[in-house]
């Protein structure tokens, strides 16, 4: 029973999205000479969207995949519904519309050949690309159809019929990312790779501080540099995800443009975000966690009782840093800007965000704008914000020439929206059995007037909400001047650290396996859930016991070993709709050297896994985003972001990467969900809960380079 | 100054700045953007390009200190028939796709001087380029395979 678990329209439309409409003749191009276009909505942030969502119109068309041509659709919500590359959602939100399209493009074909053939349409049939009649044995191509199907009205996609997944051909099958050939030839795919005829290169110096402003700087000198065509002030304003102050430099190259910003010269008026740090927030953070909570967002039980009763209870403060994104591509956009038309070539994974951000600043209608969707060397989160598309269109409307805004990497690690840095104050009580019977947490975190900063909230029914009986999450709020955004798995990669380690001190306090603790949690009575029906359905226990033991077993975490220095660890979390459990094989040697050697995942994203050999690829990608994180941080110094390049922010290398890192999937009812951000989350945990398991050694608070870990 | 180069098997002229990089060159003045902007500090590996079939980083190589034949990802074949390109299609490695030029042209590098790399090798030899997506496993994976087809020669089919 494939009984949907979201209706897109309704929540999504809830939470102020513009879902726009899905125009079947938009998504489905054929020409007479046989060649089907089928294009492809969302942004392609390395996700794998580009292959994935053509691959459900084509399952449903019955395109012939080995022949089909995959075009990027440009933002246009009226045609291709909403178009987001973030949230994990590319697949929930689209996995009933586009088979929709699909279908609906192949009722329209054998409506053309039966209208040609003047024979019943229940007689035709269509498969790879090609329609018959099946008691003549009479066939046509899509391609000989098209001028016919031309003139069949698109139905109304409610009204179509999709396939029994039985019959599937493509969805469920390894398709290999439709812009490989194009790579692996250094064709030119990126939005960096793109030029405009007369484009000049621009470059934009910022406050190295978050937020402030230009007071003077030496333009006639820049002026003069070679190769600089212009320089001026933009004024900007103060919102920190929009236009801010800075000095525009546009030269005939980039090179001649970074070079004359070399010779720049900027006074700033910083602000008061200049007197921040991580460690003024830390020590803001213990004031606050010792405090009374100024706000409640749950309780269940008496959480109080029942840690007297325990004796008071395990007590621990755990935290995690500020973190970048740092997507390999550097931020960048093409702007052209003519006759009060903007046209942007833009690494955005929220056009529908971008679009008025840019009309409002340029005081433009929307409709003047238009949106090129380039294929992004990377996101994570990073280019949900669109400051870098209208500082480029800002930038060409000034100079009145194309422009390609090219950010170095040191913009990029300074001018970041960081994931927020979190502080818990942990309570907790387990009994001899092994059940946790009281849990406390006072999320310290940042925001203002009750209000929490971007991505950094947490939800009334985050786990282990609703399961101990005994429960309170509380939160205090801190202002910050640092911009904060979602990075993959916003709020999960920090809170899954936190509540899985939490887990395994209270099973080992208790002396049990925490395997054990964790089954006995999930089989626990389970009470409401408190936040509202939205996006996101509500934690269901059953699925995350499913791949608990899945992992359990393929690990052999039952037989496991453990020497001294070497150990298996474990944990699980559920975010965007997916439950993974994960359990990571670590060795820790006597001078702190980490090494990962084997991770097993086991994962349930619901009935179908669309693209699996893509699949296993972002699960263990994931896996490797989620290590990076374990050693590095975003240090908030001044106001400022300390680490400026990949010498002090480094993503994990291959000599770091575990050997092997095994997915397993575990295959459900209900529709599929998106794999960007859930197998990320559990990773961080599970390798801490094995240093310990390992070492004796807890970790409470990341990165392990502060506790004198590095990886071997 | 006028520069001249010989770019996969090309001579190219290019006026710039004695300290123009040879990544800015490649991409602005030759328009061969299939080498990647990353760290501008030889951290990532993005920039990689052979020179004389040794991998160098492009972003710390000025032009004015290039001597011998530059070859990039556009020139490492004519037609992606390369091992490693055909590896990379047949494993489906990429996932963004921004640093595999560089990882392809750092395993071309290594395939020269070794053409059978162990796991401990490719590690070693590839750690200088970044893969921000983690796809690290199947370029380990295709770099084994490319050397095995280096070894049988080329001719195999390549799927899609």
């Amino acid at each position: 029973m494939l009984a949907l678990r979201v209706q897109p329209a309704g929540p999504v439309e809830a939470q102020g999205f513009p879902m726009g409409t899905f125009e079947t003749t938009a998504f489905i191009r054929i020409d007479p000479d046989g060649t089907v276009t089928l294009l492809a909505k969302n942004p392609e942030t390395g996700q794998g969207v580009k292959t994935m969502l053509p691959m459900l119109i084509a399952e449903e068309l019955d395109a012939d995949w080995a022949t089909v041509k995959i075009a990027q659709a440009d933002a246009d919500q009226s045609k291709y519904g909403f178009q987001l590359a973030g949230g994990s959602l590319s697949t929930p939100l689209n996995w009933q519309p586009l088979r929709q399209v699909g279908a609906a493009g192949r009722q329209m074909l054998l409506t053309a050949a039966a209208q040609t053939w003047k024979v019943p349409v229940a007689e035709c049939s269509a498969a790879r690309s090609r329609v018959t009649h099946g008691p003549s044995g009479r066939t046509a191509t899509y391609g000989q159809l098209a001028s016919a199907m031309a003139t069949v009205p698109p139905p109304d996609l409610a009204s179509v019929t999709l396939k029994d997944p039985k019959d599937f051909t493509i969805i469920g099958t390894t398709r290999a990312g439709v812009d490989n050939p194009a790579i692996v030839t250094g064709q030119p795919v990126f939005s960096i790779d793109f030029t405009r005829p007369g484009m000049l290169h621009a470059v934009f110096e910022k406050c190295p501080v978050f937020g402030g402003a230009v007071v003077s700087a030496n333009l006639d000198e820049v002026r003069k540099l070679p190769g600089v065509r212009q320089v001026f002030v933009v004024k900007g304003g103060t919102n920190l995800e929009g236009l801010l102050p800075g000095v525009a430099i546009l030269a005939d190259s980039f090179w001649q443009a970074q070079s004359a910003r070399r010779q720049l010269k900027v006074t700033w008026a910083e602000g008061s975000t200049a007197d921040e740090s991580s460690a003024g927030y830390a020590k803001v953070a213990d004031q606050l966690g010792a405090a009374a909570p100024a706000m409640t967002m749950r309780t269940d039980g008496d959480v109080d009782g029942a840690l007297k009763a325990a004796g008071g209870g395990v007590e621990a403060a755990y935290s995690y840093p500020f973190f970048g994104h740092a997507p390999l591509e550097p931020q960048n956009c093409v702007a052209e800007f003519a006759n009060g038309r903007l046209e942007l070539w833009a690494p955005t994974q929220t056009p529908s965000f971008a679009l008025p951000m840019l009309a409002q600043t340029l005081g433009i209608e929307p409709s003047a704008i238009t949106i090129h969707l380039m294929r992004t060397g990377g996101g994570f989160g990073r280019r949900l914000t669109n400051d870098f598309t209208v500082e480029a269109a800002w930038i060409a409307k000034e100079a009145g020439v194309p422009v390609k805004l090219l950010w170095t990497r040191e913009d990029d690690m300074t001018h970041d929206f960081y994931r927020p840095a979190g502080y818990h104050y942990l309570k907790g009580a387990v009994d001899a059995a092994g059940t946790i019977v009281a849990w406390r947490d006072h999320f310290v975190s940042f925001g203002k007037n009750g209000q929490f900063a971007n991505s950094a909230n947490m939800g009334p029914d985050e786990f282990p909400a609703r399961l101990v009986p005994n429960f309170a999450l509380h939160a205090s709020l801190m202002p910050t001047g640092v911009p904060t955004g979602a990075l993959r798995a916003p709020g999960s990669n920090g809170i899954a650290f936190v509540v899985q380690s939490f887990i395994d001190e209270l099973a080992h306090k208790a002396g049990k396996d925490p395997l054990d603790v964790r089954l006995g949690l999930l089989g626990a009575t389970y009470l409401p859930a408190k936040a509202p029906a939205g996006l996101f359905p509500a934690f269901e226990p059953a699925r995350m016991r499913g791949v608990l033991e899945l992992v359990a077993g393929r690990s052999g975490w039952r037989a496991r070993k453990t020497s001294s220095g070497r150990a298996l660890g474990l944990a699980f979390h559920y975010s965007h709709m997916g439950y993974f459990a994960e359990v990571a094989d670590v060795s820790v040697d006597a001078e702190k050297r980490v090494r990962v050697h084997k991770v097993w995942v086991a994962a349930d994203i619901g009935s179908q896994v669309i693209n699996p050999g893509a699949a296993d690829n972002m699960v263990q990608g994931a896996v490797i985003d989620g290590l990076s994180q374990l050693m590095y941080e975003t240090t908030i110094e001044n106001g400022r972001a300390k680490e400026t390049n990949f010498d002090a922010f480094t993503p994990l290398r291959m000599r770091q990467v575990p050997a092997e890192i095994e997915v397993h999937w575990l295959k459900t009812a209900g529709p599929p969900t998106g794999l960007g951000e859930p197998a990320l989350p559990p990773i961080i945990p599970a390798v801490t809960n094995a240093i310990f398991a390992a070492t004796g050694e807890r970790v409470r608070s990341l990165p392990l380079s502060k506790h004198g870990y590095r990886w071997a | 100054m006028a520069y001249t180069l010989t770019v996969n098997g090309r001579s190219l002229d290019a006026d710039v700045a004695a300290d123009t990089p040879l990544l800015w060159v490649l991409r602005d003045s030759l328009r061969l953007t299939g080498t990647k902007f990353g760290c501008g500090v030889g951290q990532c590996g993005a920039c990689t390009v052979l020179i004389d079939g040794r991998a160098i980083r492009a972003c710390q190589t000025p032009v004015s200190a290039v001597k011998g034949r530059v070859t990039t990802i556009e020139g490492l074949s004519d037609d992606g028939s390369h091992p490693l390109q055909r590896a990379w299609r047949e494993l489906d490695v990429p996932q963004c796709g921004y640093c595999q030029a560089g990882q392809i042209m750092s395993a071309a590098s290594l395939l020269a001087r070794n053409p059978a790399p162990d796991d401990a090798t490719i590690d070693r030899e590839m750690s200088g380029n970044i893969c921000r997506c983690g796809t690290y496993l199947r370029i380990r994976a295709a770099i084994h395979q490319a050397a095995g087809s280096a070894v049988s020669g080329p001719g195999a089919p390549v799927q899609r």
